[in-house]
């Protein structure tokens, strides 16, 4: 198991909220990363914690840009450094509005396309930048500023979109498993090609629990099986063991609802939609570990 | 009734008294609050509007362009970043012909990020065949937003109206508002083009060098004629509620021999830096332009021109004040303030006036003081 | 022209502390703009809203350079703030404080805000609400009526303990 590196490319002055597991998923994974690294980040909560100009609490260069456009900026980048012979790792790091919303268009092209970089959506499940509204990863009966009665949809399945485009390597991950993020950075960034990671980002004001509790949510996320680590190599899927362990003895849904007030008073028919998301996810990844599907 | 609202909640307000039968549109900073009242009305029941809550301003605009064309009212709203990732759609939405509303909080462009105030925004859309008008108070957001549905759904003009708010300086300030019952001033919409399989028609067929012209021209016509429009409109609206409005606010201008142009809340405190100048013995006095198109006639002649712009052409200029220059033939002295909400008092204005160059540009802040 | 600048800390209320304010005034019959001042600051950052009453209609939008009235919802920021900057001649302070301090020699006023809302039980989401008592205070410096305050209090806020705590403010002012 690899030793995560004491190098710090975040600095501690950032303006991010309390608890903010966006910022320590950052951090990971730029440890992860090292210095030889651009980070293309469009519109999203990244973009403010890094501090106001003439300051930056980022100790790498980061490219900030338009909410839609960071995979094709990122394109660029990449086919630029190619050019000049130089192996520099681009990843684009934006949230889930960014990326299963606005900018899935240029998602979809640059994956499509072969880029060499690696994509990561840090998923708060809503526009953390603007104020908590919906977003298409917000799941079904989660209260936001423009979802007042709770979202009537359920989450859009990113990661069956990312995988359509049969990437060498694509990830999901959470910050409340460092370890388990970390290698999965340093993996992806060792293989030539267009690489995802998928990392939810529990959020203390947008989920409305208290800010100390981010680790947990994470944990819970995944001991409920809302969230899902896995790893799929060249089309080969791995549940990892938290996971693993969790589809054996998962602890129920509502412990992982209950501390967030987005989910307060969810009407029976949303958190049936929820479970039943759940369960067609892990099924489906279970037949993909076994080869049959 | 008297209440208080911010100019986002004031534009709200309005839209739910309008009643639109489709509302698409993406959230903004500084324009959020007003997607954000919109789902609650819609949640509550109390707009009973089919409300889309699109994944990106392209779409919503183009939601708006396909809702209008059945016939029905549409309305959006956006901001900077917004108004530009919709441009395509903006141009589109005119050209068809079609009378959406749209609220624009004026909002800076990027890079740098940057969430204030700037006229850039939807001056770069000037060009498009909207029309756009620009409003000094919160009040006036409510009043300009309910008179755009009726201005835009005209027979006589029939195409979109963009109403401009400056980001944060009104968008979120509370002032009073007075609400309006608003009866029968918006007529029941009627849109002559409407879609209709009884009639079969082509929309947005491939159209010759022989006859793109005349539909560009017919884009003006309307756009002349909406002079005409606008101001019956603003005249019934004094009639029934009191409160009057021009296509220029004159303040103190009878006997100016100094007139500060602005647009927006700089408009509005341009007023009290011509009360401070005439305590001075200065003949000051100010025009808001409140409609950028169509563009009005401004009465400047024989009098010093300062012209303030809280928006720049580059490689050109001061838009207000290169216009001037075109449309009156003024010389004014071309002062750029206000960019991405730097701070403009009543005093600085006071000050640009009093320092006033004919002829020349003077950007505030980073030039020496005048 | 009344112009009142308010200091607090980002999700203290302050912004909603000069909404009541605006709001109670034009209840007394007057003009009147609440503006905050937003940053890309988060929550805990030193704030400022600003408050102006007149009796005509107000046009001016930048910020209160010279108050009439100072508001320190939290004496913390104090130590990184300039709360006194500007200030107009026989301009005053008001301070969420138990003690009126020597501000400079401008007249101090002092009311325990934070008191009056753990009293009246007044705390949400383990804050205590401080923008409903202090209009009470603002009422009692004669900046607008107990009545318009209660008033105003009442059309944003059902609980009537805001209207307790502001009532409480008025009482417990200490100048
Ligand atoms: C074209 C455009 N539309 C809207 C915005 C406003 N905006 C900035 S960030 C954001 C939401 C970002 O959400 P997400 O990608 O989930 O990141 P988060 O803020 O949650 O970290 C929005 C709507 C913008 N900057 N540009
Ligand atoms: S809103 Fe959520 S994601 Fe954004 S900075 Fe705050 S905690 Fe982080
Ligand atoms: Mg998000």
């Amino acid at each position: 198991m690899t030793d995560i590196p004491r190098e710090e490319y975040i600095l501690k002055c950032t303006s991010a909220c309390a608890g903010c597991s966006d910022s320590l998923t950052l951090r990971y994974v730029l440890k992860a990363a090292g210095p030889e690294t651009v980070l293309v980040v469009p519109a999203c909560c990244t973009s403010v914690i890094q501090g106001i100009y003439p300051n930056t609490a980022m100790n790498i260069p980061v490219y900030n840009v338009a909410f839609a456009a960071a995979a094709a900026c990122a394109s660029g980048m990449s086919a630029a450094f190619q050019a000049a012979g130089r192996k520099t790792n681009v990843i684009v790091y934006a949230g889930d509005g960014g990326t299963v919303d606005i900018g899935i268009q240029a998602l979809s092209g640059a994956f499509e396309r072969g880029t060499d970089f690696l994509y990561i959506c840090y998923d708060n499940e809503a526009y953390g930048n603007t104020g908590m509204q919906r977003s298409g990863a917000t799941p079904a009966g989660a209260r936001t500023t423009t979802t007042p009665g709770g979202k009537a949809q359920t989450k859009k399945d990113l990661d069956a979109i990312v995988a359509a485009h049969n990437p060498p390597y694509m990830a999901t991950a959470c910050a409340s498993y460092p370890k388990d993020l970390f290698s999965k950075v340093q993996k992806a960034l060792s293989i030539r090609g267009p690489k995802f990671i998928h990392v939810l980002s529990p959020c203390p004001p947008g989920w409305r629990y208290s800010s100390e509790k981010s680790v947990e949510m994470g944990k819970l996320a995944v001991r409920s099986g809302m969230w899902i680590l896995y790893e799929r190599e060249f089309g080969k899927v791995t549940i990892n063991r938290p996971s693993k362990a969790a589809m054996i003895r998962p602890v129920p849904i509502e412990e992982y609802l209950e501390p967030q007030g987005r989910f307060k008073g969810i009407s029976p028919e949303a958190l049936a939609m929820l479970r039943s998301v759940a369960e067609r996810n892990a099924e489906r990844l279970k037949r993909e570990e076994e080869g049959i599907c | 009734m008297l209440t208080v609202a911010t100019g986002n909640k004031a534009v709200a307000t309005a839209v739910k008294q309008a009643c639109p039968s489709v509302v698409a549109a993406y959230p903004i900073t500084p324009q959020t609050e007003i997607v954000e009242q919109i789902a609650e009305f819609v949640t509550s029941g109390e707009l009973k509007s089919q409300y889309i809550p699109v994944e990106s301003e392209h779409s919503a605009m183009a939601a708006c362009i396909g809702a209008s064309v059945t016939g029905v009212r549409t309305f959006t709203a956006t901001s900077s970043h917004g108004l530009h990732y919709m441009h395509e759609m903006v141009n589109w939405a005119a050209g068809a012909r079609l009378p959406i509303v749209m609220a624009n909080v004026n909002r800076a462009l990027g890079p740098g990020w940057n969430i204030w105030a700037e006229h850039t925004d939807a001056f770069q859309e000037r060009d498009t065949g909207w029309l756009q008008v620009y409003v000094g108070s919160v009040q006036e957001a409510y009043d300009a937003t309910l008179m755009a549905f009726r201005i835009a759904e005209h027979e006589s003009v029939l195409l979109p109206v963009m109403v401009n708010l400056d980001g944060f300086l009104l968008s979120h300030s509370m002032h009073p508002l007075q609400t309006v019952e608003i009866g029968d001033f918006i007529p029941p919409i009627r849109l002559p083009h409407a879609i209709d399989t009884a009639h079969p028609m082509g929309y947005g067929t491939l159209t010759g060098p022989d006859q793109y012209f005349r539909l560009r021209w017919d884009i003006e016509r309307s756009m002349r004629d909406s002079v005409g429009v606008i101001r019956e409109t603003e005249r019934e609206f004094a009639k029934r509620f009191g409160r009057r409005y021009d296509a220029v606010e004159e303040y103190r201008c009878e006997d100016a021999e100094v007139v500060v142009v602005a647009m927006g809340t700089l408009g509005k405190e341009a007023e009290v830096a011509v009360d401070l100048l005439r305590e001075e013995g200065v003949p000051a006095g100010s025009m808001r332009i409140r409609w950028l198109r169509p563009f009005p006639r401004l009465d400047l002649s024989g009098r010093d021109v300062v012209a303030i712009d809280r928006d720049y052409s580059f490689g050109f200029g001061g838009v207000i004040a290169r216009s001037l220059a075109a449309t009156e033939g003024a010389k004014p002295f071309s002062v750029i303030a206000g960019l991405g909400g730097q701070e403009v008092t009543y005093d600085d204005i006071a000050g640009f006036v009093r320092s006033r160059r004919p002829g020349e540009e003077y950007w505030f802040g980073v030039m020496p003081d005048v | 022209m009344y112009e009142v600048r308010i200091h607090s800390r980002g999700g203290q209320g302050g912004v909603t502390a000069a909404r009541l304010l605006a709001l109670a005034a034009i209840r007394d019959g007057k003009y009147a703009t609440a503006c905050p001042f937003y940053g890309a600051e988060r929550r805990g950052a030193p704030v400022v809203s600003y408050v102006r009453i007149d009796d005509r209609p107000i046009r001016v939008y930048s910020q209160i350079r010279h108050p009439d009235l100072v508001l320190v919802l939290d004496p913390s920021v104090m130590d990184v703030v300039d709360v006194l900057s500007g200030m107009k001649p026989g301009g005053r302070v008001l301070m969420n404080a138990g003690e009126p301090r020597e501000m400079k020699g401008f007249p101090t006023c002092a009311v325990d805000l934070t008191g009056i809302a753990l009293r009246e039980n007044l705390v949400v989401a383990g804050s205590p609400i401080l923008n409903t008592p202090v209009l009470g205070a603002l009422a009692k410096m004669g900046v607008i009526t107990l009545e318009s305050a209660k008033m105003a209090i009442q059309e944003m806020f059902s609980d009537m303990r805001n209207v307790a705590a502001a009532e409480a403010a008025y009482r417990e002012l200490v100048a």
